[in-house]
């Protein structure tokens, strides 16, 4: 019994590692990015509209790339959602089995797709689309939608999926033995009964846009203005850090690691939100 | 005027069915195009040659090289900690607050976008450990990203083993790590390899989280040392694409080619072993 218990107190060592991990990187980037966010003042460095680390002196304002994810990421849901949910509903609710067993893991493969080959793609074909048929310069907040759009469905998909599948059956059957029909049963009874979960795959594909990086820098023409329009140019938070780190030194690198704590709490709060809902879902 | 729900009920069959065909359609699309464009140029001497003049010329062999020890240290990392971590949670606790904490880190861990894996893996194993541009930097990020799935599809795997092996094993007298290694792990490799594969896979079409700890130097030899910095495909993919003239897209086709026809063999592999493995104990 001595070994059982010395073997426990190993795994349980090795469990904490995932914990010890979080507790590091977040000690980490709060150490580094903190002090300049209030040695500068919250309020100047989140709704500051000057982002010039070149100049004399510097201005760090991230306001225009904290609307610029924010507008990305709000287009996304926009293409993402209503295509995400729909497949989910129909590989869940109505295609035959043998269609939903191929169809799903081919939609999960989207996912093992490198961001690069979209964000290659966004530059190759969809900006020369935009810039050639609808306006603008091409690199452009729309681009950076459709792209992130596309990239989110697996995550909507997946989650939506597993939600609209653990649904008891005999909630549809009730339905169809009042003489509803199918999409009267989905509408009526397993969406509602459903919610919950399907608003956590939504907050959670949030989440995946809002931290994207690779494919966006490509893609959105990374001018660091508040977008005026779906077709004018934004940059990221995640742009912001990715495409200056390499270059920066002292203030600077401090900003980019300020970037790095504005991101990592919107996507905690995100998190913890999409948790909240959909435990909020299985206590009803 | 109202619509009768039979035809209701039609009309929106047929919108999500096109819809579902439009996602499917977005997906063969991508994965033929980048192959289309990219294996025409991906010939045996452009995967067995070095990298000349910046990628421009040459193959990338080196590239090819540094991703497999970048992704392959990733991996014989986390696993240790992650198939512990699953053991743990499964066959040596019941739910309590501590299974909640890790569980929260595991979620928290999985959520974390990459680019703030990369600042974190910058600022402490570059700089703070001083391990420098390097393999082992690269690997230990990607490691921590990684956890996670290891840890979620070996639970699922541990789980899914019925509890009637593990009574007969105490009925014979066994102690609770014997039923462990020769009875549950044998039950659930499989399905915990699988969870392998699919991190192998995350780590090769990784970019923002190696780009600043493994470099981007293009080496022209194959590195020997875990020290050495390298530059991943989906790395070396990006900078061709972004930074490379028009002479070096032929080139970037051919990387980016590759690497979505290594992360396709992966994954088939990984979803293809998890339903042998389930059909087992249905």
């Amino acid at each position: 019994m001595k070994q059982d218990s010395a073997i426990r107190l190993i795994l349980l060592g090795l469990a904490m590692s995932s914990v010890a991990a979080l507790a590091v990187i977040t000690l980490f980037i709060f150490r580094e990015g903190l002090p300049i966010i209030f040695r500068q003042g919250p309020g100047s460095f989140l709704f500051g509209s000057d982002w010039d680390p070149g100049a004399e002196p510097a201005a760090f304002g991230i306001f225009a790339m904290i609307a610029g994810t924010f507008a990305v990421t709000g287009g996304a849901l926009l293409l993402g959602v209503p295509v995400g949910l729909g497949s989910a509903i129909f590989l869940s609710e109505f295609a035959p089995r043998k269609v939903a067993t191929i169809l799903k893991p081919a939609l999960e493969l989207l996912a093992g797709i490198p961001s690069v080959v979209f964000g290659y793609i966004g530059m190759l074909v969809l900006s020369p689309f935009i810039r050639d048929h609808i306006g603008g310069s091409g690199a452009s907040v729309l681009a950076g939608s459709a792209i992130l759009g596309i990239m989110i469905l697996p995550t909507i998909i997946s989650i939506s999926m597993d939600t609209l599948r653990s649904v008891p059956r005999s909630y549809r059957e009730g339905s169809f033995a009042l003489g509803a029909t199918g999409w009267q049963t989905t509408w009526k009874v397993t969406l509602p009964a459903a919610r919950s979960g399907l608003v956590a795959a939504v907050i959670l594909g949030m989440g995946r846009a809002v931290g994207e990086t690779m494919a966006v820098i490509m893609v959105t023409g990374n001018t660091a203005l508040v977008p005026k329009s779906p077709l004018s140019p934004a940059r990221t938070l995640t742009a912001n850090i990715a495409m200056q780190l390499n270059a920066a030194v002292g203030e600077h690198r401090e900003a980019l690691f300020a970037c790095g704590v504005v991101l990592f709490v919107i996507i905690m709060v995100l998190n913890t939100f999409a948790n909240w809902v959909a435990k909020l879902g299985k206590r009803a | 005027m109202r619509i009768p729900p039979r035809a209701v009920h039609v009309g929106m069959l047929g919108i999500l069915w096109s819809v579902t065909l439009a996602a499917i359609g977005t997906l063969i699309w991508i994965i033929g195009w980048v192959l289309w464009h990219g294996l025409p140029s991906a010939t045996p001497h452009f995967l067995t040659s070095m990298p000349q003049d910046s990628g421009a010329e040459g193959g990338i062999l080196s590239v090819i090289a540094g991703t497999l020890f970048i992704i392959l240290g990733a991996v014989a990392l986390a696993t240790p900690l992650g198939v512990g971590t699953a053991i743990y949670l499964v066959e040596y606790t019941r739910e309590n607050w501590v299974t909640r904490v890790i569980r929260y880190g595991a979620d928290c861990l999985a959520g974390i976008p990459s680019i703030i894996f990369g600042l974190f893996g910058y600022v402490f194993f570059v700089i703070t450990l001083g391990l420098r541009w390097s393999i082992l930097s690269g690997s230990l990020t990607l490691a921590l990203m990684s956890l996670p799935t290891i840890i979620r599809t070996a639970e699922v795997a541990l789980r899914s083993v019925p509890q009637g092996y593990r009574e007969v094993s105490y009925a014979l007298g066994a102690t609770r790590w014997q039923m462990v290694l020769r009875v549950v792990l044998p039950g659930a490799l499989p399905g915990i390899v699988t969870g392998i594969v699919l991190a192998l896979g995350r780590c090769m079409s990784e970019t923002a989280a190696v780009i600043f700890t493994a470099g981007t130097v293009l080496p022209d030899r194959i590195p020997t040392s875990p020290g050495d910095s390298v530059r991943t495909l989906a790395v070396h993919f990006y900078l061709l694409a972004t930074e490379g003239t028009s002479e070096s897209q032929p080139k970037a086709f051919a990387t980016a080619a590759i690497l979505v026809l290594a992360i396709l063999v992966i994954n088939v592999s990984a979803y293809t072993l998890m339903h042998r493995f389930l059909a087992r104990y249905r």
